[in-house]
């Protein structure tokens, strides 16, 4: 039922690093970070890897394999052949800290300049009354697990580094269109994601969507109709006229 | 040595849980500045996994509810060792702590009239859990983070400074608290990414590092569990009450290996789910204890019929407390009438058309279908117990959350209590946020109403910066990743699920040894992010902790809750008017009983006479 399986591992750290070779012991029913694990316990116990639950809820071991981001928790052996070389790289798009670990700070920054969950003023607690139908739109963009897969894949700021100041990412245009959607929340969002949230440098390729482990739509669900209301209140000629006229 | 890096906060909180969290809001809504330093990144801790929901009295669903319910079934699932008063602060307040989450942005599932949507689980008499499908805990944490960003926002509208008053730092390990006399006066630690020393000076400390169970081999816990939190108040001063006492969650995936431990939520029994062994019997129905018959359905006719009518059936004996579930199990498997892979059977797929399992139990669907090629809707899972919540920890003072050493408080699953003998499936993320705003609040009180801050002398510092780099300095000894393996096998063989003296003894005879190599732990590399380091410092407390747990187990001569004796199957009435508490003596443990609190006499009144009589000696109840 095991064999020895051939792994190609990125060591290093912010001065540069290299790939190194590893023939390690692969089980029946394992995934990625078990071999991760393995290779710290028997032969590079200072091997750096980041990781929590090991069962896909915490969003903690993003990395990619074979060039794809993935979760190294939710990528099972059993998806490849013995003879295969498995190559694990970290996460391109942010600094290296060292091994598999980068700093994800980025987001954290991006996260704070969303303006927060804006309550109504006249209810108390207890008195929220909402309708499942209308909170499952803003569920599903919850059910995010900050892997960050997506920021990491997004080609705005994957090769763009100068992008990084002005774009937020899929994931934080996401909340904001989460946030835009709570039934509610008080806050007008719509000018906010164009202007303070770089939403027009997304042109809908959907590759955040393909990576995200959570199957969420982000593209479909959270992007676009974030455009459309962008759209409707910057290019519909007649709000256009009203703005122009009464100053809002 | 390079120069240490220094802060000085009023109230430091260890651990970014629910119980952390919570408690870091309050102090700072105190106006405390308040500092949370955590092992993982910020939103990652355990409590994410938490899936179930949070138990709170509304009556949304069932009207009838209330706080005397929630109370009486916290007793009646704790075996009424619990902390009276823990209970009944937690009956009490956590509706308030789930309404309050909805100001912050949380989003409940909804009843049909729009209030918050409580499902049914084990123990509970009512539909009691607050959730959101099966990803209750995820939203716990993302709330309970995007308030604490939301007040870093305050802030920097205030001060041009998003951590003025309250400053996240992430991926930092504490290794020793710091006092001045008796008093907490700070922590110093390291951070995980670099490897340098921190020390910080802070007069108050709340700890809120979650459980232990990364000592047992089969765990639904992350590395984070390694008892860090219990072992920082015992070197503190502090003592631990309740060790003993450890929640098997019945309901573990059982393979592939690799995944072994991994939990699988109550609620999918909660949600009609049933056991069934390898002939295909419910079982359950043959595991109802004395104490419970006259809640639980005897036949599957009449606990299938509960689903829809509560008020004139009884719950179906799936629904038992998790001790009771998890020991089904256990001897299912033992009279080999188990799955081929060494559990029993959980099946929804005949109970729930597919399209309601995706919904109620989407995150099932997916972990099954991704890890272990098993469809839900349409295949049984294979189910076994596994180590995933301890009941002891800190002894702490029910209103404020405060230790026997000043400035240090606990909240959550490391301070001890609140659950008695075995907590129910729920009543986690509620006594988090309960008990984590009552220690940040008690907390702030504390710093107040000081006089003189304590100050920290640099001879403790050097000696907490040695002991951590203890490890480097040594050459061609344990590595500290075999070492973890032995432990955890030990305390899963020896101290597990049903427990005999001779085995504990064992138990006790094995730590010693591993306490002595572990004096000889060695890891390579440098100080910059080397798991093999922080596993060796991880390992200190994990030691201490199993200590703890296989003295006070080895002690108690019953069985009850989460301590199964099979030289003592019997529930003791005059064990449970004692508690078993822990302290540091020399490099091991000391364990000695102390009185239980009488439980206040208008509590008692909830009761009936008759149940009272199957947990209280005749004295008490004259």
């Amino acid at each position: 039922m095991s064999y020895q399986g051939k792994f190609r591992v990125w060591r290093g750290d912010d001065s540069g690093g290299a790939l190194e070779d590893f023939t390690v012991e692969v089980n029946e029913g394992e995934v990625v970070l078990d071999i991760i694990h393995r290779l710290q316990a028997t032969q590079a116990p200072d091997l750096a890897v980041r990781w929590n639950c090991k069962a896909g809820k915490c969003g903690s071991c993003s990395a990619e394999i074979n060039g794809r981001p993935r979760l190294l928790c939710m990528t099972r052996m059993s998806t490849f052949t013995e003879g295969e070389t498995i190559t694990v790289t970290p996460m391109r798009t942010f600094p290296i800290i060292r091994d598999l670990v980068t700093d994800v700070s980025f987001n954290y920054t991006k996260a704070r300049e969303v303006p927060s969950f804006a309550p109504p003023k006249d209810l108390a607690p207890g008195e929220y009354r909402m309708q499942q139908v209308d909170v499952e739109r803003s569920q599903e963009f919850r059910k995010c697990i900050e892997c960050f897969l997506c920021q990491n894949t997004c080609h705005v700021v994957r090769d763009h580094e100068e992008n990084k100041e002005a774009f937020s990412g899929p994931r934080f245009l996401m909340r904001v269109a989460e946030l835009e959607m709570h039934p509610l929340d008080t806050a007008d969002r719509v000018d906010q994601a164009q202007e303070e949230h770089g939403l027009g440098l997304c042109n809908i390729t959907k590759c955040c969507s393909e990576v995200c482990p959570e199957h969420i739509h982000i593209t479909d669900n959270a992007l676009i109709p974030m455009k459309e209301r962008v759209a409707d209140r910057k290019y519909d000629p007649i709000v256009w006229l009203g703005n122009k006229l009464f100053k809002r | 040595m390079p120069e240490l890096e220094r802060h000085s906060f009023d109230v430091l909180v260890i651990g970014a849980g629910g119980a952390g969290l919570r408690a870091a809001i309050e102090a700072r809504e105190h106006g405390l500045r308040t500092a949370v330093l955590c092992k993982s990144l910020f939103g990652k801790a355990h409590t994410v996994m938490a899936e179930g929901g949070i138990a709170a009295a509304m009556g949304n669903v069932n009207s009838s509810d209330s706080w005397q319910v929630h109370f009486r079934d916290t007793m009646r699932g704790g075996k009424f060792l619990n902390n009276w008063r823990m209970a009944e602060l937690h009956a009490q307040e956590a509706p308030q702590r789930v309404w309050e989450l909805e100001t912050y942005g949380a989003l409940f599932d909804r009843t049909k009239d729009g209030r918050i949507s409580q499902r049914n689980f084990g123990g509970h008499e009512y539909p009691r859990l607050a959730h959101v499908g099966d990803r209750t805990g995820l939203e716990l944490i993302r709330t309970l983070q995007q308030k604490i960003v939301s007040l870093q926002q305050e802030d920097f509208k205030e001060f041009g400074d998003y951590e003025e008053r309250l400053r996240v730092f992430q991926e930092f390990t504490v290794t020793d608290l710091v006092k001045d006399g008796d008093r907490i006066a700070g922590a110093f630690g390291y951070w995980r990414e670099s490897g340098r020393f921190v020390l910080f000076e802070a007069p108050a400390v709340i700890l809120a590092t979650g459980g232990i169970g990364k000592s047992f081999k089969v765990t639904s816990n992350s590395w984070e569990y390694t008892g860090d939190g219990h072992a920082l108040a015992m070197r503190a001063g502090a003592s631990l009450i309740n060790m003993e006492f450890i929640q098997f969650h019945p309901t573990g995936m059982v393979w592939p290996p690799s995944v072994k431990g991994i939990l699988v939520t109550e609620s999918v029994r909660g949600d009609g789910g049933v056991l069934r062994n390898s002939d295909g019997k419910r079982f359950m129905f043959d595991y109802i204890p004395e104490v419970f018959k006259d809640k639980y359905a005897d036949n599957e006719e009449e606990g299938d019929r509960w689903y829809t009518d509560q008020a004139n059936n009884r719950r179906p004996p799936e629904l038992l407390p998790r001790d009771e579930v998890a020991r089904a199990i256990n001897s299912e498997v033992k009279a080999g009438r188990g799955s081929p892979h060494g559990g029993v059977f959980l099946d929804v797929s005949t109970r729930l058309p597919a399209e309601e399992i995706r919904k109620r139990l989407p995150s099932m669907h997916h972990q099954f279908k991704e890890l272990a090629d098993v469809d839900i809707t349409a295949q049984p899972m294979e189910v076994g117990p596994t180590c995933h919540y301890v009941m002891g920890g800190v002894e702490v003072d029910p209103d404020t959350g405060s230790s026997s050493v000043a400035g240090l408080y606990a909240a959550g699953e490391v301070s001890g209590g609140m659950h008695g003998s075995n907590r129910l499936g729920g009543n986690s993320l509620s006594d988090l946020l309960v008990f984590g705003r009552r220690a940040g609040a008690g907390a702030a009180e504390y710093v107040r109403a000081m006089t003189d801050r304590p100050t920290v002398s640099e001879d403790i510092v050097t000696e907490a910066r040695a002991t951590a780099l203890k490890p480097f300095q040594t050459e061609g000894g344990e590595n500290p990743y075999t070492l973890h393996m032995e432990l955890q096998q030990s305390m899963n063989d020896l101290v597990g699920i049903i427990r005999r003296q001779g085995e504990m003894e064992e138990a006790l005879q094995r730590l010693e040894k591993l306490k002595e190599r572990a004096q000889s732990l060695t890891v390579e590399g440098h100080q910059q992010f080397n798991p093999g380091w922080h596993l060796a410092l991880d390992l200190r407390n994990m030691l201490l902790v199993s200590e703890c747990v296989a003295k006070a187990a080895l002690l108690r001569t019953e069985s009850r809750g989460g301590h199964t004796r099979d030289d003592h199957p019997v529930m003791d009435a005059e064990w449970r008017r004692k508690l078993l508490v822990c302290n540091v003596d020399g490099d091991g443990v000391s364990v000695e009983e102390k009185p239980q609190i009488p439980i206040r006499h208008d509590l008692l009144d909830l009761f009936d006479r008759a149940e009272l009589e199957k947990y209280l000696t005749a004295e008490e109840l004259s």
